[in-house]
């Protein structure tokens, strides 16, 4: 049903002026602005993060995303060449069509607008099929901005993977499939496309490493605050982000100072109630994912790392006994232990040493994955040098977990291909119409 | 006795789960050990042949007369380890065959021990599995 509504409006809407889908996509940051706080607070119960994140991160980069798309649509501008005096090549822009569109539990609004903002502001109707952990905020976001956009432009199928994905990704009649997630649907969806000969873009996760060299502790100042603060990012949204900072690879000249203050840091960290003001972590989405974190909790331990802090759920009372609530946890072991190869998707960072600068590389780059990565430091030729060396495909230099709609976003290696955010994203949901033009009148003398 | 030691056990829990699942899609059932973000880390169920694998995937062995699978790569980091295929209460968001039914396979992991280490079941590629 889904698809018949949006293939029968993607007939009009293909045909809309980029001022019209501009408006449109203007108006509904407006409505979002207008109704922040209702969304943070459902995105916080949605999903069990905590409200002030949802507050001064989420919904605003919503709105952001929305109207940065609504800009870059007006700007955009297809290119012509002159073969040569009487031959012209126009290369224009066509959306792709009716898309589909898989979002993650972790970000359910924020990555539900990562897709749906280019995808809308290139012209193509989707349907998008938001997690089953996480359906509540984006149904009420639809309530809100439902009458905005003409009917079956942008659709939303809620149900399990099996049962509502799966259906979708391998459809004949989609025109392209984006995921977030991880490796094995990944592979599945990209089968499914290989037999409808439709394009995919995947991101699909990462164990990001986050690299302090030695500099970072020449003074006890504002730098070094922010670059403790940069170490502790790990705990940012429980964890349950693709580029959470999971692994601090620290100078062994500072390891000390520098993950005394970490330790120190982390453990500071309030957790509660999610809506409460004051809580700075929240609870995992889910049971299973609890348990998986558990379970990497007992593999660590096995492995022979060392806790630092945390390493084991949070005994919370006032009602929160039973809440998956876990202690931010600080693993200290080397990089070949599996609690510093996997996504483990909660508040646990591991922290090794290293002794060079290449020595620092190969370990940031000994992972399967390649989508973020972090480097501190004071030393101007490093801070271009080594992220240059990094097989990721966001370098945060000098900060971490900032995510402006106007820098791409994606894996290198097997985090998957594309990217996300930036106006570059519109040429995933088009194709180029290449119209060669011949202003001679001459024929060309073959026949 | 049993002369190789397998790299991947399973609960009693999940092999109740696994005798549902086939009886309800009358079909066997295969597994793949997923990595990456969100449900990664996570083996994922399917109906046999519905996951298409490759030369780049190792055959770790039968569970409970399912094959399990996972990635060469990810192999490499995991092998040291034996996994218990378990299950959750809890919801997923993947494509696994079980999620409906409220519930998630998950790995429990412990090391093998030297000893165990040279007994252990020998692997074969996807690639080898399909031409069996």
């Amino acid at each position: 049903m889904a698809l018949d509504a949006a293939h029968e409006a993607f007939k009009s809407w293909s045909k809309t002026s980029p001022a019209e889908r501009s408006k449109l996509l203007n108006k509904i940051a407006d409505v979002i602005e207008e109704n922040l706080e209702m969304l943070a607070r459902i995105e916080t119960v949605d999903n069990g993060k905590a409200l002030r994140e949802t507050r001064a991160a989420d919904l605003p980069l919503v709105i952001d995303h929305f109207r940065y798309f609504a800009g870059v649509i007006r700007a955009d501008e297809s290119t012509i060449s002159e073969h040569d005096e009487n031959t012209v090549s126009i290369a224009l822009h066509e959306p792709l069509g009716v898309v589909a569109q898989i979002i993650p539990w972790n970000f359910p609004l924020l990555m539900a607008t990562w897709k749906m903002a280019p995808a809308l502001a290139a012209g193509c109707c989707t349907i998008v099929k938001p997690a089953e952990q996480t359906p509540t905020s984006i149904m009420v976001l639809m309530e809100l901005i439902g009458d905005i956009l003409p009917p079956g432009v942008l659709n939303v199928i809620t149900g399990f993977g099996p049962e509502a994905g799966k259906p979708l990704a391998s459809s004949k009649r989609v025109a392209k499939v984006s995921f977030t997630g991880e490796t094995t649907t990944g592979r599945l969806i990209m089968q499914y496309a290989s037999e409808n000969l439709v394009p995919v873009t995947m991101e699909l996760g990462g164990k990001s490493p986050n690299i302090f060299m030695k500099s970072v502790a020449d003074a006890d100042d504002d730098f070094f605050d922010k670059a403790v603060e940069g170490a502790v990012l790990f705990a940012l949204n429980q964890g349950e982000v693709c580029t959470c900072p999971s692994r601090i690879l620290v100078h062994e000249d500072i390891y000390d100072v520098f993950m005394e203050r970490v330790v120190e840091r982390t453990k500071a960290i309030k957790m509660g109630n999610p809506l409460a003001e004051d809580t700075m972590m929240g609870a995992q989405s889910s049971n299973d994912q609890l348990e998986k974190i558990m379970s990497y909790m007992d593999i660590g331990k096995k492995e022979g790392a060392q806790i630092l802090c945390g390493g084991d759920r949070a005994g919370l009372n006032s009602g929160l006994e039973t809440g998956y609530y876990v202690q931010p946890t600080i693993f200290k072991g080397n990089n070949k232990m599996r609690v510093f190869q996997e996504e483990i998707f909660g508040p646990v960072v591991s922290v090794t040493t290293f002794k060079t600068t290449e020595e620092a590389i190969e370990i940031a780059n000994d992972t399967m994955y390649g989508l973020g990565a972090g480097l501190w430091s004071r030393d101007a030729h490093e801070l271009y040098q080594v992220p240059r060396a990094i097989q990721a495909g966001r370098v945060w230099v000098n900060c971490y977990h900032t995510y402006p709609a106007h820098a791409p976003f994606g894996g290198y290696k097997k985090s998957g291909f594309g990217r996300e955010n930036h106006l570059m994203m519109l040429a995933h949901y088009r194709q180029t119409k290449n119209m060669l033009i011949s202003y001679d009148k001459k024929k060309l003398g073959f026949f | 006795m049993q002369k190789y030691i397998a790299r991947v056990l399973v609960s009693e829990e999940a092999k109740v789960i696994i005798d549902k699942i086939k009886d309800t899609h009358k079909n066997d059932l295969m597994f793949h050990q997923s990595g990456g973000c969100c449900d990664g880390s996570s083996p994922m169920c399917f109906e046999k042949g519905d996951f298409i694998v490759g030369g780049s995937d190792i055959w770790m062995g039968e569970v409970y007369g399912c094959d399990f699978f996972m990635n060469e790569d990810q192999f490499d980091y995991w092998k040291h380890t034996q996994l218990t295929l378990d299950v959750v209460p809890g919801r997923g968001s993947s494509f696994s065959i079980e999620i409906p039914m409220g519930i998630r396979f998950m790995i429990r992991s412990r090391l093998f021990t030297t000893e165990e280490l040279d007994k252990l079941i020998p692997v074969i590629t996807g690639e080898e599995y399909l031409a069996r």
